[in-house]
C-alpha cells in the first residue's frame, strides 16, 4: 500500500480523532512499550467472520498460525471462516519469488476444496515487503476460476489493529459493497412494512446478537447485511440498499458507514447493544432515520415490552450487584458503552480504561460517569492493579489478555473482548453479564485462595518464637 | 440440616444401590492374600465378580458357599465349612473374608458357630484368619457392607491392648468403600511426605491398583492390607478415619487400642484437604512439605481458573454418603451448587450436608430431580450415563460402577492433585457443553446461495 493511501485512511472525516494533534486514537506504537495488534490482526478481526468466505494469509507461517480460529464470532451457516488457510511460505519462497506463484495455487485450492462464495487473501509484512503483487494475483484468479477473489492489503507493519479494521472497511467499499442488488424484502407475516438496515462492527460475538435478532424481524427491519457477524459475502455485498445502518461499538469502521453515506446516501448512526439504555436507544436510531412513523410507534412499543421483560429479569440480579464497584478496562467504544450497562445494573464504574478511546468516547464516559470520571490509559498490569486496589474496586472487567493478571492477583474479572465465551447483548445478554459478574464476585474461591493455610499461623508463631529465643 | 425424603415408590427404576454383600466383599479384596467368600446362592458371587471386573478391569478373587436349593430348605451349614476347608487347602490364603447374602441370612445361617466347628474339624488351618460379617443384601447398600467388613476384620484381629503410640511414625488409615486405588495411593503418599508410615485399612490401592506381577494368575488378593499389620494398629501413633461410613470401625478401633483418632468426611477439595495436611504436620511434628504447599497452590490456582465455568454451576448427583459428602465439600468450594442428591441409604453424614434436600432413591428420582431443578451436569455411575443423555447434560462419572471407562480405580478424588484434576475435568465438560443463544436466522434474510451458483456470480471490481 502506498504512503498517500495509507495517510488517506488514517484521514477519517466522520472521526472525532481526526485533526486532533495528538491523534489518540491512531498514535504511533512505542517500541519496547506497546501491546496490542497489528494492520492484519485488525483486517483480520473485520472481515474474518465472514462465514462463507475463504480467508487465505499470505505469507509465513506466524500469521496465521498463531490466529487461526481465534475469534468468538459465531455463524448460523457456514463455518468455512473457521477452517484456517496460509500460504506458510517457506525460505526458499521467498528468496526465488515463488510467492505470487503458491498465492495463485492456493486459491485454486481453497476454492476446489471449500466451494467458498468469495475467497479473501490477506497480505502479510513478508510478503508486503518482497513486493508480491496481491492485487494482480487476485484480480487473475478471479478471472481464471470465475469465484470473487479480494485482496486485503493489510500488512502488520502498516501500524496499529485499528488502521487494519479501517483497510478492510476500505477494503469491502471498494471490492464488495455493490457489486449485487438484494433480492425483494419477503413479506412480513405481520404485514408491516419491511425495511433494509445493515450493521457495522457487530461480530456476533459468541452468538449475542442473536439476543437482538428477533427484534429487527419483528420490527420488519431486514438487516441485509453485518459487518460482519454472521454475514454472507452475498449479503456484504448489497449493504449500499440499505436504508440506514448502525456503527456499532467500531470507531474503527465509521470510514465504510461514511463511504456509504457519500458513495450511496445511506444515513448511520452510532451505537451499542450493551445495555438496556443503548439497546433501547440503538432501536430508536433506526426508526429515527427511516422516519416511518409506524415503525417508531411499532418500536416504542417493543422497546416499553422488551425493557419491562428486562427489569424483571435483572431485579434479583440488581439486588445483588447494587453499589458493587467496577474498574473497566477496554477499548474503544467499549469504554462507554459497557459502562452504561454497568449502570444499568445499580454498579459504580469506579474506573474507564481510555487506552483504544476517542476525545468523543472521552467525553461521552465523562457524560455517563461525572466530571470527574477517573480515566486509566496505562494499561499496564501494575498500573491496573494499582487502580484496582487503589479504588476499592470489587471486579475488573478487561479484555482477555489481563484475565490471567487479574487471576493472578486473586481478583474478580470478566471478559468482555472477543475471545469471551458469553454473550452480553441485548435486552438479554444484559442478564448475562449481569450474572457473569455475580459469578466471580460471589465466588468462594476468592476466599479460598487468600486465606492462609491453617498451618501457616503456626508456622509464623514458632518463627516468631525462635525469633524471641 | 436437608430433609432427608425417604424412598415411597414400589418400584425402584434405574437402581443406584449396589449390594452390602458387594461392599463386604470390595472390602476383603484391600486384604493381602485373601479371598472374600459371599455365603448364599453361586450367582451372586457370579455377578459381584463380573461387577467387579468391569469397574476395576482385574482379576476379582471371589467364592461361593454355592446353596442350592436343597441346602437353602434343609441347611447350608456343611456348605460353609467346606468352602472354607477347600479354599484353604487349595489356596492357603492368609485370610478368608466370610460375608452373608440375603438368602443365608433369610435361612437363619449361624456364621459365629459354623467358624467354630470348621476350627475344630480343620485344625491343620488355625493360621488362616476368617472374618465374618452379616451383609445381608436387604440392608444397607456397598458402603454399609464395606464399613461392616472392616469393623469385622478389626473385631476378628485386633487384640485389646494399651500401646498406642508404641510405633511413633506409624499411623492408621479407616478408608471407606468410596476411595478408590487411585485415592488410597495418594493418601499413601500424604502421610509418607511427613515421615509417617500409614497402615491402611483396607488397602485397595495395593491390590486393585492394576499392576502386572510376574506369577502371572493368583487365586487370592495380589496386595492388600497383610494380615499380620492389623494386629499391630493398636501400636500406631494415631488414627486418620477417611469416611463417615467407617466411624463404628473407628469407635471399635480407638476401644480396643486406646490410639487416638482423628475424622474426616473426606478429603476432597481445598478446605478438607487442608485441615488433613494440617493434622498430618501435627502428628508427625514437621513443617508442610514444599511439595504438599506447592500442589495446594497450584489447586488454588485451578479453583481461579475454573471458576468462570464452576460458579452457580447446578449439579445432579448420585452417590453412596460419603461420596456425596466430598462432592458437596469439592463443588461448594468451587461455587457450584448440588441441586439434586440422590443417595441409596439413608447415612448419618447426610443430615449434616448443608444442602435443602437429599432423596433415598434410584438413578430414576436422579433424573426427575435433575430436570426439575434444571441441573447443568449429572455426577453419578456409568449406570447414570443413559439418564445425563435423555437430559442432555454432561456427565462425570464418579463411584460405582463405571464400566464404560477405563482407570475408574487408577482416578485419584482426593488431595490436592486429585481436586485440581476433577475441577478442571467439570470445567472442560461445561465448556464442551457451552452453547451460547441458540442460532437465529431471521425469516427476513435471503436464503443461503447454493454453493455452486456462487461461483457463476459477479467477479469483483479490481
Amino acid at each position: 500500500m502506498k504512503a498517500a493511501e495509507l495517510a488517506a485512511l488514517q484521514n477519517e472525516p466522520a472521526c472525532a480523532h481526526n485533526g486532533k494533534p495528538e491523534k489518540a486514537g491512531c498514535a504511533r506504537p512505542k517500541p519496547g512499550a506497546t501491546a496490542g495488534g497489528c494492520v492484519f490482526d485488525g483486517a483480520q478481526i473485520a472481515l474474518l467472520p465472514i462465514a462463507d468466505v475463504a480467508h487465505i494469509v499470505h505469507g509465513p507461517i506466524g500469521c496465521s498460525g498463531s490466529s487461526w480460529d481465534n475469534r468468538g464470532a459465531h455463524s448460523s451457516g457456514p463455518a468455512l471462516y473457521r477452517i484456517g488457510m496460509t500460504t506458510d511460505l517457506t525460505e526458499q519462497d521467498i528468496i526465488m519469488g515463488r510467492g505470487e506463484r503458491r498465492l495463485f495455487h492456493a486459491i485454486r485450492q481453497a476454492i476446489e476444496e471449500f466451494a467458498p462464495a468469495a475467497v479473501f487473501v490477506y497480505a502479510t509484512c513478508v510478503t508486503a515487503v518482497i513486493g508480491d503483487d496481491l492485487a494482480a494475483v487476485c484480480k487473475a484468479a478471479s478471472a481464471q476460476w470465475g469465484v470473487p477473489v479480494v485482496p486485503v492489503d493489510a500488512a502488520g507493519f502498516y501500524g496499529n489493529k485499528n488502521l487494519g479494521n479501517r483497510i478492510a472497511g476500505e477494503t469491502l467499499l471498494r471490492h464488495v459493497i455493490g457489486t449485487r442488488e438484494p433480492a425483494p424484502a419477503p413479506p412480513h407475516p405481520a404485514g408491516v412494512r419491511v425495511h433494509d438496515v445493515s450493521l457495522i462492527g457487530e461480530y456476533n460475538i459468541a452468538g449475542e446478537f442473536w439476543h437482538v435478532a428477533p427484534l429487527f424481524d419483528e420490527l420488519g427491519l431486514r438487516i441485509l447485511g453485518t459487518l460482519s457477524g454472521d454475514a454472507r459475502f452475498a449479503e456484504i455485498q448489497t449493504l449500499h440498499r440499505a436504508e440506514a445502518s448502525m456503527v456499532v461499538c467500531a470507531k474503527a469502521l465509521l470510514n465504510v458507514a461514511r463511504g456509504l453515506q457519500q458513495r450511496h446516501g445511506v444515513p448511520f448512526f452510532e451505537g451499542s447493544f450493551y445495555g438496556v439504555a443503548d439497546t433501547s436507544a440503538a432501536l430508536r436510531g433506526f426508526a429515527a432515520l427511516i422516519g416511518d412513523a409506524d415503525l417508531t410507534a411499532r418500536t416504542e412499543a417493543l422497546i416499553a415490552r422488551e425493557e419491562a421483560a428486562a427489569d424483571a429479569a435483572l431485579a434479583p440480579w440488581r439486588a445483588r450487584l447494587k453499589g458493587r464497584r467496577a474498574l473497566l478496562y477496554t477499548g474503544g467504544v467499549k469504554s462507554w458503552s459497557i459502562v452504561s450497562a454497568l449502570q444499568d445494573l445499580g454498579m459504580t464504574v469506579v474506573a474507564s480504561g481510555t487506552r483504544k478511546s476517542t476525545h468523543e468516547d472521552k467525553a461521552r464516559i465523562r457524560e455517563l460517569m461525572g466530571e470527574d470520571a477517573r480515566l486509566i490509559d496505562d494499561g499496564t498490569p501494575t498500573a491496573l492493579l494499582g487502580a484496582y486496589h487503589a479504588l476499592g474496586a470489587d471486579v475488573l472487567i478487561a479484555g482477555g489478555r489481563n484475565l490471567y493478571t487479574a487471576l493472578k492477583a486473586r481478583i474478580p474479572f470478566l471478559d468482555i473482548n472477543q475471545e469471551r465465551e458469553f454473550g452480553y447483548a441485548g435486552y438479554r445478554g444484559i442478564a448475562e453479564l449481569a450474572r457473569q459478574l455475580a459469578l466471580t464476585m460471589e465466588s468462594p474461591v476468592w476466599e479460598a485462595v487468600r486465606r492462609p493455610p491453617p498451618w501457616a499461623a503456626r508456622d509464623t508463631s514458632a518463627h516468631a518464637g525462635a525469633a524471641h529465643a | 440440616m436437608p430433609e432427608i425424603l425417604r424412598r415411597t415408590k414400589p418400584l425402584s427404576v434405574n437402581p443406584l444401590k449396589a449390594s452390602a454383600t458387594l461392599g463386604a466383599s470390595l472390602a476383603f479384596l484391600g486384604l493381602r492374600r485373601a479371598m472374600p467368600l459371599m455365603h448364599g446362592s453361586q450367582g451372586c458371587t457370579a455377578f459381584g465378580k463380573v461387577f467387579f471386573v468391569r469397574h476395576f478391569r482385574e482379576p476379582i478373587p471371589l467364592q461361593t458357599t454355592a446353596m442350592d436349593h436343597v441346602a437353602t430348605v434343609m441347611s447350608a451349614d456343611e456348605n460353609v465349612v467346606e468352602a472354607l476347608s477347600t479354599l484353604c487347602a487349595k489356596s492357603a490364603p492368609d485370610l478368608i473374608g466370610l460375608a452373608t447374602t440375603g438368602l443365608a441370612e433369610t435361612q437363619g445361617s449361624d456364621v459365629q458357630r459354623l467358624i467354630r466347628r470348621f476350627r475344630s474339624e480343620y485344625p491343620q488351618f488355625a493360621r488362616v484368619a476368617v472374618v465374618p460379617v452379616a451383609t445381608p443384601d436387604f440392608s444397607g447398600s456397598l458402603e454399609t457392607g464395606f464399613a461392616a467388613a472392616v469393623e469385622a476384620t478389626l473385631a476378628t484381629l485386633l487384640p485389646h491392648t494399651r500401646r498406642a503410640g508404641l510405633r511413633a511414625r506409624q499411623v492408621n488409615v479407616l478408608a471407606n468403600a468410596s476411595l478408590t486405588p487411585g485415592d488410597l495411593e495418594a493418601i499413601r503418599a500424604w502421610c509418607e511426605a511427613f515421615g509417617l508410615a500409614p497402615v491402611i485399612l483396607p488397602d485397595l490401592g495395593d491390590s486393585l491398583d492394576g499392576h502386572l506381577v510376574e506369577a502371572g494368575h493368583t487365586p487370592l488378593t495380589l496386595g492388600g492390607t497383610p494380615v499380620e499389620d492389623i494386629a499391630t494398629m493398636g501400636e500406631s501413633a494415631a488414627t486418620l478415619v477417611i469416611g463417615a461410613s467407617v466411624e463404628r470401625a473407628a469407635d471399635l478401633l480407638r476401644e480396643r487400642s486406646g490410639v487416638p483418632d482423628h475424622r474426616f468426611d473426606h478429603l476432597m477439595g481445598l478446605d478438607a484437604c487442608d485441615r488433613f495436611t494440617a493434622t498430618l504436620a501435627a502428628i508427625a511434628g514437621v513443617p508442610v512439605p514444599a511439595g504438599v504447599e506447592r500442589a495446594r497452590a497450584q489447586l488454588q490456582d485451578a479453583l481461579v481458573d475454573a471458576h468462570f465455568m464452576t460458579g452457580f454451576l447446578r449439579v445432579a448427583v448420585a452417590a453412596e454418603a460419603d461420596l456425596l459428602a466430598g462432592m458437596q465439600g469439592l463443588l461448594a468450594g468451587c461455587g457450584a451448587e448440588i441441586v439434586s442428591a440422590v443417595c441409596p441409604t439413608a447415612a448419618p453424614v447426610l443430615r449434616r450436608l448443608p444442602l435443602a434436600r437429599i432423596h433415598v432413591g434410584d438413578l430414576q428420582d436422579l433424573e426427575r430431580e435433575a430436570r426439575a431443578h434444571a441441573a447443568q451436569l449429572v455426577i453419578g455411575s456409568a449406570h447414570a450415563v443413559q439418564g445425563a443423555a435423555r437430559l442432555g447434560l454432561p456427565i462425570l462419572r464418579a463411584g460405582f460402577p463405571v464400566y464404560d471407562r477405563l482407570g475408574a480405580g487408577a482416578r485419584a478424588w482426593v488431595g490436592y492433585r486429585a481436586a485440581r484434576d476433577a475441577l478442571f475435568e467439570i470445567a472442560n465438560l461445561i465448556l464442551e457443553h457451552h452453547h451460547g443463544p441458540a442460532p437465529y436466522r431471521s425469516f427476513l434474510r435471503e436464503p443461503e446461495p447454493a454453493r455452486a451458483q456462487a461461483h457463476t456470480g459477479v467477479v469483483v471490481r479490481h
